[in-house]
């Protein structure tokens, strides 16, 4: 496995929001959203990036698009640092990379009609000649996703959840993507469909060669899609590793504590589960040394003063953690 | 929402319904003005003909349906002409207006930084000059004629909308459609028109809507000032101005020139009225949180 294509390296990244206070909207501090974060994805591959709300997932997915600006580091794609592209050559790789959001209400255009919302990349991208083409590759893509010629004239108002986020797929296939950043595709959906459309995202990857870099709040659902996981902390990678491995072996105490809050499915079989004390801390203001020995069951004085950095502990295994060390 | 419900909701709701007739009726007579009141001088179709040369005001006649005013001006062919007056006024400067304050307000919004930060602080240096004051100043140094009147109240009547406008952009504008919009790789323009402008016009319509009455009533009030149109314009306000010295009518018969006033003053009440009624039940078709 290690050979194959990196296709996305993110070395370094780093999103620092300034918070600004008082009148004259002075900064006093920043949102450390992503602080030092680096992975890489293979081609075909998809990483799961897992973590609680408000570490990052989000942020770190929009600067890798340029949606945002980074504060520092460097997004290798294509093997380019797509970071230092001006406009006009950044536009050339949205062909290659796109995103699926969390909310289907949000995140179709209500006055555009499903034609026009799944037409836009082509038009943008000059992918089509004529209306008629246009329209027969609205059509393709459609049905592609599991919807119909004739809803093609509606409006997003008209479909359910499911259905939305299915226009926003075919959205997101229009221009022919290598890599999708999927932001938590199924977290607004019933559960029911929630599989649905998980399956959906699973046949494009292997019809179409897709990777994906799979954002999801909690392990259970990126467990089915993911070969890999990342596990995220208040702006850090925590952890990363092949799926097996981190379900079997989890090394950091807070992907333990994730883990153990998933619901066994044989019932019989009783686990420990790791309740963590307290909530996440302000990213303004992040606990000194390991962000996490705040809640952490097993923290030990180095916790306290020095932050730990990834390391390689079994082959494609990284964990920070002091503990590990010793 | 789109706009078939919208017009088809606008012609259920009985109050907007009125409104739009009057409206609708005031237009047709500003169309056809050159057939209900043919002008004696069809180059000056907008001076209203004089009935001679007396003072007084004369009461309705067969010549006269709505008498003439203060120097023998025919009232009825100053409603009909008028009404043209208040429509170009009306859509000239809430027009413009809106135009200017679209553009600001978007570009305020859009781009943020200290291109918003200019932009909202000459948006609140004009905002604290009081409007009508503003507006007498203007016209009285650039003088009398319906278009300085209409550059006068452009100038000080597109910061409302810019406010609104960029309030509305700002709560748009990192929506998940404009984000997808972007990765997609939609240039600014693209996204602004296809994107934002199309889900923040309503309520910049039904203020526009609102801001038509009290447009054409700052106007009147000019002309009623002795500042704005000319002598003998075929302008509302004007003929009111004319009213001015009749009002209390004579000893014993006070309302002995009750048509100097009524007339005039029916006809800016009804186009104010109308458009109010328009934008009100616009606005109760849009707000969500009055739908039950
Ligand atoms: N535009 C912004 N300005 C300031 N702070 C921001 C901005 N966007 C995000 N943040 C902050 O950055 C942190 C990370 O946010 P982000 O949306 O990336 O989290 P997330 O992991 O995606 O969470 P969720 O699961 O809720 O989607 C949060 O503390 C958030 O408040
Ligand atoms: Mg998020």
């Amino acid at each position: 496995m290690g050979e194959e294509k990196k296709i996305l390296e993110v070395k370094n990244l780093k999103k620092y929001f300034p918070v600004k206070t008082g009148v004259f909207r002075k900064t006093t501090g920043y949102v450390k959203a992503v602080d030092d974060v680096s992975f890489y994805i293979r081609e075909g591959e998809t990483l799961g990036l897992v973590g609680e709300s408000g570490c990052g997932k989000s942020t770190t997915g929009a600067v890798i698009l340029r949606l945002l600006d980074a504060t520092d580091g460097e997004v290798i794609f294509g093997g380019k640092d797509i970071l230092a592209l001006n406009r006009r050559e950044m536009r050339e790789i949205r062909k290659e990379m796109q995103i699926i959001f969390q909310d289907p209400y949000a995140s179709l255009n209500p006055r555009m009609t499903v034609e026009e919302i799944v037409g836009e990349p082509l038009v943008i991208h000059k992918m089509v000649s004529s209306k008629k083409e246009k329209k027969e590759k609205v059509v393709e893509l459609l049905e592609n996703v599991g919807l119909t010629a004739d809803q093609m004239s509606r409006f997003p108002h008209e479909f359910s959840g499911g259905q939305r986020q299915r226009i926003g797929i075919a959205r997101a296939l229009a221009v022919g993507p290598k890599l999708i950043i999927a932001d938590e595709p199924v977290s607004a959906l019933d559960v029911s469909i929630q599989a649905q459309v998980i399956n959906l995202l699973q046949e494009l990857q292997e019809e179409f060669g897709l990777t994906y870099l799979f954002i999801a709040h909690d392990l259970s659902v990126v467990k089915h899609i993911s070969n890999r996981v990342a596990v995220m902390y208040l702006g850090k990678i925590v952890e990363i590793t092949g799926k097996y491995d981190l379900y079997d072996n989890p090394l950091h105490p807070y992907t333990r504590s994730l883990l153990s809050a998933i619901p066994l499915p044989e019932p019989g079989k009783k686990k420990e589960r790791i309740i963590l004390e307290g909530d996440v801390p302000s990213p303004v203001d992040p606990p000194a040394g390991c962000h996490f020995h705040p809640r952490c069951p097993m923290a030990k004085d180095i916790c306290r003063e020095k932050t730990p950095v990834l390391k390689e502990y079994t082959p494609g295994h990284f964990a920070s953690c002091h503990l590990l060390d010793q | 929402m789109e706009w078939q419900e919208i017009v088809y909701k606008l012609l259920k709701n009985k109050i907007s319904l009125i409104g739009l007739v009057i409206i609708i009726v005031l237009g047709l007579i500003a169309i056809f003005a050159p057939w209900i009141a043919p002008p004696q001088n069809p180059d000056q179709p907008y001076y209203i003909p004089r009935a001679g040369w007396g003072n007084e005001p004369k009461p309705p006649s067969r010549e006269h349906i709505f008498g003439t005013a203060e120097g023998q001006y025919d009232i009825f062919y100053g409603i009909i002409w008028g009404s043209r007056t208040a429509f170009i006024i009306g859509f000239t400067v809430v027009g413009i207006s809106s135009l200017i304050g679209i553009i600001l307000g978007t570009i305020s919004a859009y781009y943020g930084g200290w291109i918003d930060e200019i932009i909202m602080r000459v948006t609140d240096i004009f905002m604290s000059i009081p409007f009508t004051i503003a507006a007498i100043v203007m016209t009285t140094i650039l003088g009398r004629g319906l278009g300085n009147i209409m550059i006068a109240l452009i100038t000080f009547n597109w910061m409302s909308t810019a406010r609104l406008m960029r309030s509305q952009v700002l709560s748009i504008k990192n929506e998940e459609f404009v984000q997808a919009a972007r990765a997609l790789g939609a240039n600014d323009f693209r996204i602004i028109f296809k994107h934002i402008i199309v889900n923040t016009i309503f309520p910049v319509l039904i203020q526009a809507s609102m801001n038509m009455g009290s447009i054409v009533i700052t106007a009147s009030t000019l002309s009623f000032l002795g500042i704005g149109t000319p002598e003998g314009y075929a302008d509302w306000g004007q003929m009111i101005s004319y009213a001015r010295n009749w009002i209390l009518g004579t000893q014993g018969n006070a309302l002995k020139y009750w048509f100097t006033v009524l007339i005039p003053g029916t006809a800016i009440t009804l186009f104010c009225l109308s458009w109010n009624l328009i934008g009100d039940a616009f606005r109760d078709i849009l707000d969500p949180k009055m739908q039950s």
